[in-house]
C-alpha cells in the first residue's frame, strides 16, 4: 500500500513538471507536436526508472555519512555526501551513453524512435531531481525508489503529452502576436499546474 | 618638467596596450571592451535573453521565486558558475574529444556546483535549506550546457567570459523580476521588509495599505502563478521588441 502510495504520490502530486518545474526546457522545446513527444516522454521514464535505483544504491552504499561502515569500523565516520553531485551526474551521463548503446543494438526499432532524445536526457534537469529528490526521502528500500523513479518519469510523460496536444491545437486559434508560441505555453503551463494543485489534498 | 610628464604618460600607454594585449585573444587583437564584446555582454538582456528567448534554464529558475533573498542568491550562483565554466571549457576546448565533451563539460560544471553548493552550506545556512535541490540541479541547467555547448566550445577564453557573465545576467534578470513581483503581490515584502505596511490581527492594529483593506493575493505563492508571470513577461518584452515575435 506504501508503494501505491508513493507511486500516486510522484505522478501526481510531486509531478515533476507541474509541482517542481523540472525538466522545463526540453517540455518547452520539444513539445509542438504529440508524436516526437511521446518519444522523448518514453526515453523519460526508461532513464528515470534506471538512474534513481542506482543512484539509491551509490547513496546508501558510497556517499552517506556512515554509509561505508561495510567496509570496516574504521570507516564508519566517513562522510563522502559533498561528492554526490559529481557521482550523480557522472552515472546518469554514463547512462545515458549506455542505455543508447543497448538501445541501439537490441531494439533499432525503439532506437530509431528515440534517437535524438537519448543524449539530450543527460542534461534534463527532470533526471538529477529525481536522484536529489531521492536522495532528500531516505528511502527505506530499493523498491521503493525503483517506484518513485518510474512514478516521476510517468508524471513528467503526461505532462508533455498534454500540452503537445493543447499545442497542436492552438495553433488554429488566434493568440495575440507577442504571446504566440512561448508565451502561451508558458501561461497554459500554469494553467495546467493550477489544476494539477487540486490532488493535492488527496491523501492515500 | 613637461617631457617627464609625456614620459610617463608614454610609458602608461604602453602598459595599458600590454595589459589590453594580455587579456583579449591572441588571435584578434581588439580592444578589450569593443562593440562587439560589448554585444555578447548585453545582448543576453534583452534580444537574446536566455529564459524568455533562447528558451534554456527555466528549469531551476522558477521554483526559487516565491522571495527576493533566494532568487538573488541563486542569480549570483549561476553567474559565478557560467562565467567560470565558461572559461574552463573555452581553455580546454582543443584537448577534449568531442565524443566525450558533455561528461567533460558536466565534470567542470558539477566541481564548480559543489564549491557554490559548500560556500551557501557554510555562510548562508538559511539560504542553502531555502534553495535546497535547486542549488544542485544548476548543474543541468540547460544555459549553462547550452552556452559551453554553443559559445565557449568554439571561442577564446576572454570572449567565453563574457558570454558567460551576460546570459548569467540575462537570467538573474529575469529571475530578480519574477520573485520581484511575486513577493510584493504575494506577501507583501521585498526581501523580507513589510513594504505594504503591517498586517494585524484586525483592520485597526494594521498600518499602510492593510488599514484600508488591502488582503494579499495568496495565488502568487503558489507555483503555477511563476509560468504565469514569466507568460505576462514574454509578452510584455515581446509587444516592445517586435521582431522576436514568432510565426505560430
Amino acid at each position: 500500500m506504501d508503494l501505491v502510495n508513493l507511486f500516486v504520490r510522484s505522478i501526481f502530486i510531486e509531478n515533476m513538471i507541474f509541482a517542481y518545474f523540472l525538466g522545463m526546457c526540453s517540455y518547452l522545446a520539444v513539445s509542438k507536436t504529440v508524436k516526437t513527444a511521446v518519444g522523448l516522454g518514453a526515453a523519460v521514464i526508461f532513464v528515470l526508472a534506471i538512474t534513481v535505483p542506482i543512484n539509491y544504491l551509490l547513496d546508501n552504499y558510497l556517499l552517506r555519512p556512515g554509509a561505508l561502515q561495510w567496509l570496516g569500523e574504521s570507516y564508519a565516520n566517513v562522510d563522502l555526501s559533498f561528492l554526490s553531485f559529481i557521482m550523480f551526474i557522472a552515472v546518469i551521463a554514463s547512462m545515458v551513453q549506455l542505455v543508447e548503446m543497448i538501445v541501439e543494438k537490441f531494439a533499432p526499432a525503439l532506437y530509431g524512435a528515440l534517437g535524438i532524445f537519448l543524449p539530450l536526457i543527460a542534461v534534463n534537469c527532470a533526471i538529477l531531481g529525481g536522484s536529489l529528490f531521492m536522495q532528500q526521502k531516505n528511502f527505506g528500500n530499493i523498491t521503493e525508489a525503483v517506484t518513485y523513479g518510474f512514478g516521476s518519469g510517468i508524471g513528467w510523460f503526461l505532462a508533455i503529452i498534454a500540452i503537445a496536444a493543447i499545442r497542436e491545437k492552438i495553433a488554429y486559434s488566434n493568440v495575440p502576436g507577442p504571446l504566440k508560441g512561448l508565451g502561451i505555453t508558458f501561461i497554459i503551463t500554469g494553467l495546467m499546474a493550477l489544476g494539477f494543485m487540486s490532488f493535492m489534498g488527496i491523501k492515500l | 618638467m613637461a617631457t617627464d610628464k609625456n614620459k610617463t604618460q608614454e610609458e602608461k600607454e604602453v602598459k595599458k596596450k600590454d595589459m589590453i594585449l594580455f587579456l583579449s585573444n591572441s588571435e584578434e587583437k581588439e580592444h578589450f571592451l569593443s562593440k562587439a564584446n560589448r554585444k555578447l555582454l548585453t545582448d543576453p538582456l534583452d534580444d537574446d535573453n536566455p529564459i524568455t528567448v533562447q528558451v534554456l534554464g527555466i528549469c531551476s529558475a522558477l521554483a526559487i521565486t516565491v522571495q527576493l533573498e533566494p532568487a538573488v542568491v541563486m542569480a549570483i550562483a549561476v553567474v559565478f558558475v557560467m562565467a567560470f565554466s565558461n572559461v574552463i571549457v573555452s581553455m580546454l576546448r582543443n584537448l577534449i574529444p568531442s565524443r566525450i565533451r558533455i561528461i567533460v563539460q558536466l565534470v567542470v560544471v558539477a566541481s564548480l556546483v559543489v564549491l557554490v553548493d559548500q560556500i551557501l552550506k557554510a555562510y548562508a545556512y538559511d539560504v542553502s535549506k531555502q534553495l535546497s535541490v535547486f542549488i544542485g540541479l544548476i548543474i543541468t541547467n540547460c544555459i549553462v550546457m547550452g552556452r559551453l555547448e554553443a559559445f565557449a566550445l568554439g571561442n577564446g577564453v576572454y570572449k567565453s567570459l563574457l558570454d558567460g557573465i551576460g546570459n548569467a545576467a540575462g537570467y538573474g534578470l529575469i529571475l530578480v523580476i519574477v520573485a520581484f513581483f511575486r513577493e510584493l503581490l504575494g506577501s507583501g515584502k521585498l526581501f523580507g521588509f513589510e513594504v505594504l505596511g503591517h498586517k494585524g490581527a484586525s483592520l485597526a492594529d494594521s498600518t499602510g495599505l492593510y488599514a484600508f483593506g488591502y488582503e494579499n493575493n495568496g495565488l502568487m505563492l503558489l507555483s503555477p502563478m511563476a509560468l504565469i508571470v514569466v507568460g505576462l513577461l514574454i509578452w510584455v518584452q515581446r509587444s516592445r521588441n517586435r521582431k522576436l515575435i514568432e510565426e505560430n
